[in-house]
């Protein structure tokens, strides 16, 4: 880093690592993996699916435990804690998952959810745990009438905006977004994004950003990091990876993505230029 | 330049749709017409429940029978579907072919790709042997760019990354001869590099075979990518309708300029200007 050594980052990853085990041996998810998030910063992680995208943002909410590597928060290293060491600061670190359907409760309504968390963290008394799991969910634009509704009653969007307020209601320093918003429409995409900026904004809360799509990277993160096959092959400030990336891989994946106002003329575009063929093969790897 | 084609391979006019659901009849489709002709494509392009697969699988009367209520006129090769449901039945599969969205359940997973492959050929080709089948299957796995076909004909679904089995589902609609293929999402469930790929090939086929396309997508890139004409659905009906070009560079309607504003912005990289086209990731 460049900076001056007094400011290390708030989140600090070194080398690390994740296997699994399977029935044909240990597989290596997570190869070696090193990058840094400043406190109020906004990281991303990008590559393409089985890349150790989403294994990385579960280990580094501790979901999954490293093989090895060190997994620094503000001074304090994650990676080797046990479960009861662990257990005081998980309050700390929150996720927002990728699956708006299968991530929240079903039987419980909104207030519940949001509440749930208060509850862990010591509130004790309920009128206090469902004023604050009200605000929570105002903040995160859902009308008043949303607080006694169950999952099953809300859309997508809305849905994923419950498990925002529930991370949220512990607090966070570090929010982990695990592709949160794969699975929405592009406008409901867009209303999701301005909340997370909103909320950075307000809080300077710090954002790993966990995703396969190159816009929402350029939109949410300052700096991305590119994963391919659990390696980094490439990292750096979003606006340059993106417009002139180093990596053969990750021009690949920077000449995959369709950005409808970029592209001119019609079919038949058989007829791409040589420079765009030449380095083309990476992208449907064999 | 695709040439203008008389007689439309695909005629839809007026048609609606009600279905009947727990909450009582919905009008998912409320009188959309638009035509596909041959070498064409054109993209109903529009968010969850604005109605572009319902309005997909109406035309190819794939909706539960009974639930769905279809009034209007869809004509496939001049046979009105929407007044007789046996029609839509001798099309399917020869005339039209539909490429589900899902690549990873739409196959049997019980059955290798071959007898699957070998199955929508007889569909067509009746008087085929098995061993000409396979012969004729092998090409197609070939043109879909499936490397190894005479291996591959004996694996499992289970056995293929996401977007291969895509490719050979595209050869199972190929089996048929289609002059119209239906893609409903076709590359939703693809990683944006195996996206393009696929794009590129379907692309390909068309310039080859002249096959008419109807593409159902909520990615406005790859509607800008593929299309001839874009129809821009919301709640049951188009609410623009025009060439792909100016569909995004001169949109009229302002839920279009929404949808527009939504899609996150890239910005320009150091290729621009390299291709006239966009280039596509896919190798030949």
């Amino acid at each position: 880093m460049s900076r001056p050594a007094a400011q290390s980052p708030f989140l600090d990853v070194e080398d690390l690592v994740v296997d699994y085990s399977t029935p044909a041996g240990p597989v290596r998810a997570v190869d070696h993996v090193s990058f840094g998030v400043p406190r109020g910063g906004s990281l991303a992680v990008v590559g393409e699916s089985g890349c150790g995208k989403s294994t990385l943002a579960r280990a580094i909410v501790r979901l999954l435990k490293p093989a090895a590597g060190r997994l620094v928060l503000d001074g304090t290293d994650l990676a080797t804690l046990s479960e009861r060491r662990l257990r005081p600061l998980r309050r700390r670190v929150q996720m927002v998952f990728q699956d708006p359907y299968g991530s929240l409760d079903p039987h419980l309504t909104a207030e519940e959810i949001v509440a749930e968390p208060l509850r862990l963290a010591g509130v004790r008394d309920k009128g206090e745990r469902r004023r604050r799991a009200g605000e929570l969910l105002d903040r995160v634009g859902l009308p008043t009438t949303a607080r006694e509704r169950r999952p099953a009653e809300f859309s997508g969007g809305q849905r994923q905006r419950i498990g925002i307020a529930r991370a949220l209601a512990s607090e966070p320093d570090l929010l982990v977004c695990d592709e949160a918003t794969s699975a929405l429409d592009v406008s409901v995409q867009a209303q999701v994004l301005d909340l997370l900026r909103e909320l950075q904004a307000e809080t300077g809360i710090t954002y790993i950003v966990i995703a396969h799509h190159l816009g929402v990277v350029s939109e949410i993160s300052d700096d991305v990091v590119v994963l391919k096959a659990g390696r980094v092959v490439e990292s750096g400030p979003t606006a340059a990876v993106l417009s002139s990336p180093a990596d053969p891989y990750t021009r690949a994946l920077r000449r995959a993505a369709l950005d409808p106002t970029a592209i001119r003329g019609l079919k038949p575009r058989a007829a791409a230029a040589p420079a765009a063929a030449a380095v083309s093969s990476e992208g449907t790897g064999k | 330049m695709t040439s203008p084609a008389r007689d439309p391979l695909l005629e839809v006019e007026d048609l609606q749709i009600e279905l009947v659901t727990h909450r009582g009849v919905v009008r998912a489709v409320d009188g959309v017409s638009f035509t596909v002709g041959r070498g064409e494509t054109v993209t109903l392009i529009g968010e969850s429940g604005s109605g572009k697969s319902t309005t997909a699988m109406g035309v190819l009367r794939l909706l539960p029978e009974g639930l769905a209520v279809l009034s209007g006129a869809a004509r496939i090769g001049g046979e009105d579907v929407v007044a007789d449901p046996d029609a839509a039945r001798r099309a399917r599969g020869r005339t039209v072919s539909l490429i589900p969205q899902d690549p990873m359940t739409a196959l049997s997973p019980v059955h290798t790709v071959g007898r699957q492959l070998g199955d929508a050929l007889r569909l067509r080709h009746p008087e085929l042997s098995r061993a000409e089948a396979r012969e004729r299957g092998t090409q197609l796995l070939d043109q879909v760019r499936i490397t190894k076909p005479e291996t591959r004909w004996k694996a499992y679904p289970h056995q293929f990354s996401g977007g291969m089995l895509q490719r050979i589902l595209i050869a199972i609609a190929l089996a048929a001869e289609p002059r119209l293929l239906v893609a409903d999402e076709p590359t939703s469930a693809l990683d944006a590099t195996v996206q393009a790929s696929i794009l590129d090939l379907l692309m390909d086929l068309q310039e080859r075979t002249g096959v008419g396309m109807l593409m159902i997508t909520h990615d406005l890139g790859v509607a800008r990518l593929v299309s001839d004409r874009i129809h821009v659905m919301k709640e049951g009906r188009f609410v623009e309708s025009g060439p792909a070009e100016q569909i995004v560079e001169r949109p009229a309607h302002a839920y279009t300029r929404k949808l527009l504003a939504a899609v996150p912005s890239l910005g320009p990289w150091d290729e621009d200007g390299l291709t006239d086209h966009t280039p596509l990731g896919a190798a030949r």
